[in-house]
């Protein structure tokens, strides 16, 4: 392999870790919920796509207040979307999954792609239809190699998604294994009835779950807002099924298969449109996905559901 | 009662602050594209109505259950807290004249005095969904595999019948049960990799499906028309009889032969008798098979797989079969779906499509025939009747399908009636 390939290979290995980051993030609120209430959330890439719109709204607000320090635009941008996507995680939650919990299996799933519905075209119908550009909050980066008519480069935003969602992650593994919260949350997921005999206060977990996912998916949607500098109303369906694929993919209801699964599909991605083609590179995530489950039916990472008679 | 009052208006309270909370990014504040990048304006005494709005409708909801749970308890069978005892030969009778009325109402729809050309299109919408219900109804209802991606078998009939057509020019007739083969042969295909993935893996899988296909249309220019789709797909014809003014070549007209004038309204009443000849015989075909062995299969399938295969029921026929069952359906629906339209193209077969044609089967009640018609009534007429309303009635769409399911999680017609029963545990229940 000659120098200016390498080159370019690594080039679309950086950008498919930033794409896969994100997805990861947006797995991992599937998964969860996956994990805690067996049910697909299919509202959650609504959810994202509700980050976005808080994080371009908080975004032009802030420059019309003629706040010019990036950090702090960025740290303001980051508490609003997870404030006001984690408010509506909780809400969805609560009013078109909770009272459908012990209903038949596909009930919920149904409320769900009624929601999804639902909060589409109310950001369609308050927003409006038209995509929302949004002027480059991060500009730059830096050259890791450059040789004769070729460089590899990464700019700040792509450091930043990596850089955040490796630190998120490793907050969020703590959180999960070391804390109350995280310890009720486990001890739902293997079994809610038992966890609520021993004193745990199931719907809160549930509700603070949702919540968790939601504020995962708000840092995706401030993320994607930055990276493409576009969004509309739409972003929520394409980017929840990708990332409904890498949770399957990782094995819905782990939280490192999420991860895992997230950065697989954006390799995949980056990698098939840069080598084959950009028109098929959902095809090559899905067909990949067929394969894995083909000859691992739980997953990569996801533990084997035993069956009882 | 003065307590429940007070608690309800507590939380409606509380839901109407949530509300406005909720409503500050989004309806509150909204961002304009101007030369200048985008400009934020503001609409807050939208925020106050839509706080008022939800308090003063989640209270009105909570006092209605109140008043219905109520009414619940003073009859007399239900006050012990006992189900009520299920008839089962009632509402096998009840269902039974409800399917014979709405057919009867189906078959002279057309030749009533008020039916006119917005009906028949919108009746011929309703029965196209019917039969994708009905489809799907086999492989998620009977045999209780989740499919997410059932468009992908409707596409793949609607541009069987588009590509036959207008490359070898072949009819309806001919195309119709072809489509329905070459759909119900991919339904096979797809079946064969996911035979050992149950529950949700299968429904990933099956969203794949759909989407790959979608993608494969709308990327293969040269063989299915991309984007553009194809056009020019000709219409049904009564045993050689055209329905248009100036028939193609070699062929004669309806109007010419029976000498009735020409009128397009003919056209539409008869793509909407084809439409409903074909989801009569899907009714029947469906019917008769749920008394086949392999109709009993499913359904034991969908009730427990492990004891199925003990008792030496072959789960991989069985489910080969019910995916190339309900794949076929959907491929007679996607080939009339074509000839009706005159063009495809992918924009007609979105992940959207197979939300809706699921919805219908889970609205209706899983297994259910009656139900199926009743919620494509629903799903078609509803966004059709919110036309006044016209960009609030998705919204309304959406609320609906939670409210629905909320209040009827089984689905409209959830009662379920066995098939088959043994007859000594009939005389024990009665």
């Amino acid at each position: 392999m000659d120098a200016s390939a390498l080159g370019t290979f690594l080039q679309y290995l950086i950008n498919g870790l930033a794409l896969g980051a994100i997805y990861g993030l947006i797995a991992i609120g599937y998964t969860m919920v996956y994990g805690i209430i067996r049910m697909i959330n299919f509202a959650h890439g609504e959810i994202y796509m509700i980050g976005a719109f808080v994080a371009v709204t908080t975004f032009s607000i802030l420059a019309a207040a003629g706040v010019t320090s990036v950090p702090l635009a960025l740290l303001l941008v980051l508490v609003m979307a997870i404030a006001f996507t984690a408010a509506y995680g909780w809400t969805v939650e609560r009013v078109a999954y909770r009272p459908l919990r012990g209903a038949p299996k596909l009930a919920p799933l149904i409320s769900a792609i009624g929601m999804s519905i639902l909060l589409q075209n109310y950001v369609m119908q308050t927003q409006g239809a038209r995509p929302k550009p949004l002027a480059p909050v991060m500009n730059g980066g830096v050259t890791l190699w450059q040789g004769d008519g070729f460089a590899v480069n990464v700019s700040y935003i792509q450091l930043f998604i990596i850089l955040l969602t490796v630190a998120l992650m490793v907050g969020f593994t703590q959180l999960i294994n070391r804390t109350a919260l995280g310890r009720a949350q486990r001890a739902c997921e293997q079994d809610r009835t038992m966890a609520g005999l021993l004193g745990i206060n199931v719907d809160r977990t549930i509700s603070l779950t949702f919540v968790m996912g939601a504020a995962l998916a708000a840092v995706a949607g401030v993320l994607v807002t930055m990276y493409y500098g576009v969004i509309d109303f739409y972003i929520g369906f394409l980017a929840g099924m990708k990332a409904f694929t890498a949770a399957v993919l990782g094995g819905i209801g782990s939280l490192p298969g999420a991860m895992l699964g997230g950065l697989l599909i954006g390799l995949i991605e980056a990698f098939f449109t840069g080598y084959v083609s950009g028109a098929y590179k959902d095809v090559a995530s899905f067909s990949v996905l067929i394969l894995v489950l083909v000859f691992r039916p739980t997953g990569l990472m996801g533990r084997p559901d035993i069956e009882k008679v | 009662m003065a307590i429940t009052i007070q608690h309800h208006l507590k939380g409606s309270i509380i839901g109407g602050l949530i509300a406005m909370v909720l409503a500050v990014p989004f309806i509150g504040l909204y961002t304009v594209s101007t030369d200048q990048g985008l400009v934020v304006q503001t609409r807050w005494s939208w925020v106050v109505w839509s706080g008022v709005m939800v308090l003063v409708g989640s209270l009105a909801v909570a006092l209605l259950r109140d008043v219905l749970s109520a009414r619940r308890a003073g009859r007399p069978n239900r006050a012990a807290g006992t189900k009520p005892k299920r008839d089962d030969a009632l509402t096998a009778k009840l269902s039974k004249g409800f399917a014979i009325g709405i057919t009867l109402f189906a078959i002279t729809l057309p030749f009533m005095p008020f039916s006119d050309r917005y009906i028949m299109d919108v009746g011929t919408t309703v029965l196209i969904f019917v039969l994708l219900g009905m489809g799907l109804n086999v492989t998620v209802g009977l045999a209780g595999l989740l499919d997410l991606g059932f468009v992908a078998f409707y596409a793949i009939g609607a541009y069987s019948f588009a590509i036959l057509s207008t490359t070898l020019g072949w009819g309806f007739w001919v195309c119709l049960p072809l489509s329905g083969l070459i759909a119900a042969l991919f339904g096979a295909l797809l079946s064969m990799p996911i035979l050992r993935l149950r529950g949700d893996y299968l429904a990933i899988v099956t969203l794949g499906f759909g989407e790959i296909t979608r993608i494969i249309i709308l990327n293969w220019q040269s063989f299915t028309g991309g984007p553009a789709g194809i056009s020019g797909i000709p219409r049904p014809s009564l045993f050689g009889l055209s329905f248009d003014r100036r028939p193609p070549e070699g062929l004669t007209s309806f109007h010419e032969v029976t000498g009735i004038s020409f009128a397009t309204e003919h056209r539409l009443m008869f793509l909407y008798l084809i439409a409903l000849s074909l989801v009569l015989a899907a009714a029947w075909v469906i019917k008769r098979l749920r008394a086949l062995p392999i109709g009993r299969a499913w359904e034991a399938l969908r009730e427990d797989e492990i004891a199925c295969r003990s008792l030496g029921i072959n789960p991989v026929a069985s489910k080969v079969s019910a995916y190339a069952v309900g794949g076929m359906l959907g491929g007679f629906a996607g080939c009339f779906f074509a000839a009706r339209q005159g063009f495809v193209s992918p924009e007609s077969f979105t992940f959207m499509e197979s939300a809706l044609i699921l919805a219908i089967v889970v609205l209706g009640g899983l297994g259910s025939q009656i139900g199926v018609v009743i919620a494509a009534l629903f799903i078609v007429l509803l966004p059709e009747v919110g036309r006044e309303f016209a960009d609030f009635r998705m919204i309304v769409f959406g609320i609906a399908m939670i409210a629905i399911m909320v209040w009827r999680p089984g689905g409209l017609l959830s009662q379920r009636i066995p098939t088959i029963r043994l007859s000594s545990i009939k005389g024990e229940a009665a």
